[in-house]
């Protein structure tokens, strides 16, 4: 199993050109999970513990905005990280996760990944810059969202 | 006596008259009409525009998103009503006479991307230019590797073609995403240009052929030079202001290049620098 882990951890994008010892300790911190379509992943003000990635399915990330609803802020695909809210406090859910199909995922303990980066503070380091370097391409893509592009057709 | 060149000529300046025949909404602002020529009519390659004249409104340019390949057969036009003409176009019922110069401008080069991938990125009405290719690229889909569309529009209500999507879906892959969405909507929320990231092409073979508003065109080139697409197989279709489609008013000048003349398809590496100067 956490041979499996590893080895999935290693297609994944976010992971590309770890080692594997780093590879290994991360994978300590997770486990395979799966969300049937529809079901709830996470809810604004949950306690944010744990951070996903997504292996098959979309998830939509929103916002809850009586009274209009839920509003889908963006969807979460194949290969994509979801949840960054462990990472500082308060740790609490910004918005909501839901499966839009069947979900299948790694789920990541975030309380026992920051014990691994705090006792090494290499791994550490770079786990923080993949996170950042999510977190700036998230927000270029809202930004460009911002534009409204498509609003008067050009 | 008239010669080919001159009915060349004539076609180029005076409009020839077309009927319209079906017309159907596909969004709250958008028609797809079908333009029966009442005279010779003209073929037309992928990529290429017309001129829409509407007796009395004015006239604009219009990329042809369904061509007639031979004379004789209708002109199909997708049309989103921004202004007078347009919308005049969009309001024309069944019956009624428009008037059209052309067919203007050079293609996508469809056939020179046979023997590789093909991938065609578009925003918003930027679908309707790049239909032809798709058409293309799904009568000849033993000529292509991998041959992906990616679609992004403002929400689900403006996505055009829904039913032709899903059918291009069985040959083609299709992705498609909007910039905003309810709950009813299944699919992807987010932007076209990141979509690139994981389409599957080869870098070394795929052709990109890209239109939409010029910020997605940006993100979609970086996106594709990132995947190490070369300047050179990044096609663009630039929609500029345009008067007389002849090149010889001058109203789509973009620095040395005149869009209606040498374009509207060109190459990442022939634009490159031009859409960096704030002053075209
Ligand atoms: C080569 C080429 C191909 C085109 N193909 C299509 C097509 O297939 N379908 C389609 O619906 N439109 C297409 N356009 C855009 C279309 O020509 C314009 O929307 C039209 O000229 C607007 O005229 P109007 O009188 O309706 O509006 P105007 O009153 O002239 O303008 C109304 C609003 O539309 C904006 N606008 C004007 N020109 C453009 C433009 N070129 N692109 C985007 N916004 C514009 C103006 O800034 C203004 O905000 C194409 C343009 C070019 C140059």
């Amino acid at each position: 199993m956490r041979k499996e882990l590893d080895e999935i951890l290693e297609g994944v994008a976010f992971f590309a050109g770890m080692g594997e010892e780093e590879i290994a300790l991360i994978a300590g911190c997770g486990r395979n999970v799966r969300f049937g379509a529809g079901e709830t992943i996470f809810r604004q003000g949950d306690a944010a513990d744990v951070f996903y990635v997504v292996r098959q399915g979309s998830v939509a990330v929103g916002h809850f905005a009586p009274p209009r609803g839920e509003l889908v802020i963006e969807t979460i695909e194949v290969g994509e990280l979801l949840g960054w809210s462990w990472l500082f406090p308060p740790y609490r859910s910004h918005f909501d996760a839901r499966a839009l199909t069947t979900v299948r995922a790694t789920q990541f303990d975030g309380a026992c990944l920051r014990g691994k980066c705090e006792d090494d503070p290499a791994l550490g380091y770079d786990l923080m810059s993949r996170f950042a370097q999510v977190l700036i391409e998230r927000l270029q893509w809202t930004r460009l969202r911002l534009l409204d592009v498509y609003g008067d057709g050009r | 006596m008239a010669t080919v060149a001159d009915d060349r000529a004539v076609g180029a300046l005076v409009p020839s008259p077309f009927r319209v025949g079906e017309r159907r909404q596909d969004t709250a602002d958008t028609w797809t009409l079908t333009l029966e020529p009442l005279g010779d009519g003209f073929a037309v390659v992928p990529g290429q525009f017309v001129m829409v004249y509407m007796f009395g409104v004015g006239e604009v340019p219009i990329s042809v998103s369904g061509p007639p390949e031979s004379r004789g057969e209708p002109v199909v036009l997708t049309v989103r009503a921004v202004g007078a003409v347009t919308t005049a176009i969009c309001n024309s019922e069944p019956g009624a006479i428009v008037g059209l110069r052309g067919p203007f401008g050079n293609s996508w080069p469809v056939e020179s991307a046979s023997g590789g991938d093909v991938l065609v990125v578009a925003g918003g009405i930027g679908l309707a230019p790049l239909r032809p290719v798709v058409l293309h690229a799904l009568a000849h889909r033993s000529e292509y590797g991998a041959a992906s569309v990616l679609y992004g529009a403002r929400t689900p209500q403006d996505l055009l073609y829904t039913d032709e999507l899903r059918r291009w879906g069985d040959e083609l892959a299709v992705e498609v995403t909007v910039d905003a969405a309810d709950t009813a909507w299944l699919g992807r929320v987010g932007v076209v240009p990141k979509l690139v990231a994981q389409a599957e092409f080869r870098p070394d073979s795929v052709r990109a052929f890209v239109c939409g508003p010029e910020v997605m065109i940006h993100y979609t080139v970086e996106a594709l030079r990132e995947r190490g697409v070369p300047d050179e197989r990044i096609f663009l279709s630039l929609e500029r202001d345009m008067r007389c489609g002849v090149g010889l008013c001058g109203h789509c000048q973009l620095g040395p290049t005149l869009i209606c003349r040498d374009g509207p398809v060109y190459t990442q590496a022939q634009v490159a620098q031009l859409m960096e100067v704030r002053e075209l």
